[in-house]
């Protein structure tokens, strides 16, 4: 593709995503709010697609945009009354939340512009970097080095202790 | 030619905006919505960082994928202890939540 028409998408896609991100975390309205961040997790997505990672793209949509923000909007109606509108902390916190932020901004930005990053020369960022579903599967599901079966079964594991503590918190006495 | 550091800063600039709403924010359910959007920045890092500097190598995107996993198992953790929380005290501003320990 063209390249400035893939740098005019991409910045679209990142205008988008920090607007829905200030958006999200300003909303007065928690099912906003929460759809504000189903379109983020959709614009990285598209990002994910700009870096040629269509697996991680899938993976992102459904587990993301199928799972978690189903789970918060479950919650939400769980939890929330109709027409109920955001308490707010007082004026104080914000200002000191606003001045924390922006030094934290400043000085990653700071080491962010100071650093040369070494890629320049690197010719194969050109032309289609598309991983093969094999190499993921084999990558995931090898004991070699550079492999991951332990980290993935460890996440199983996880995951089986995320169930049965979910059902033990969430549990009616 | 979309350069690394466009992505640096999106992130960065979206890591911060999270950080920003879980100081401000009182709802439980919306501190977790605010989290949810460091955790997306973070990954971005990852498989940007990947790609750029380590175009032959798999590591950042296997991160990013188990990132996406924990994210998922913690969200559901957390979505059920405030569910606990609001069963128990009636509401899930983060102010309340003292009571829980009477």
């Amino acid at each position: 593709m063209d390249p400035i028409i893939n740098l005019i998408i991409f910045s679209c896609l990142g205008v988008a995503m920090l607007a829905l991100s200030i958006m999200a975390v300003t909303s007065k309205s928690l099912l906003r709010s929460a759809t504000y961040l189903l379109l983020v997790l959709l614009c990285t997505a598209g990002f994910y697609l700009f870096l040629n990672y269509h697996f991680l793209a899938a993976v992102q949509v459904s587990v993301y945009a199928g799972g978690v923000v189903i789970l918060f909007i479950f919650a939400i109606f769980l939890t929330t009354s109709k027409g109920e509108v955001l308490l707010k902390h007082q004026t104080r916190r914000y200002v000191f939340g606003f001045l924390g932020v922006v030094a934290g901004i400043g000085l990653t930005a700071f080491v962010l512009f100071k650093h040369q990053f070494l890629y320049e020369s690197n010719t194969s960022m050109v032309g289609d970097q598309e991983i093969s579903m094999s190499l993921i599967g084999q990558t995931l599901m090898g004991t070699g080095k550079y492999q991951y079966l332990l980290p993935f079964e460890v996440l199983s594991v996880l995951l089986l202790a995320c169930i049965i503590g979910g059902i033990l918190i969430a549990r009616k006495k | 030619m979309i350069r690394l550091e466009y992505y640096l800063i999106i992130s960065t600039l979206m890591f911060f905006i999270g950080i920003f709403g879980f100081i401000t924010r009182k709802n439980m359910i919306a501190i977790l919505i605010s989290l949810e959007l460091v955790l997306n920045a973070v990954e971005i890092n990852f498989a940007a960082f990947n790609r750029f500097l380590y175009p032959h190598q798999l590591e950042g995107m296997f991160f990013t994928l188990f990132g996406i996993a924990i994210t998922a198992a913690e969200t559901a953790v957390a979505l059920a202890i405030i569910i606990n929380a609001y069963r128990s005290i009636g509401n899930i501003n983060i102010n309340n939540l003292n009571r829980m320990k009477n």
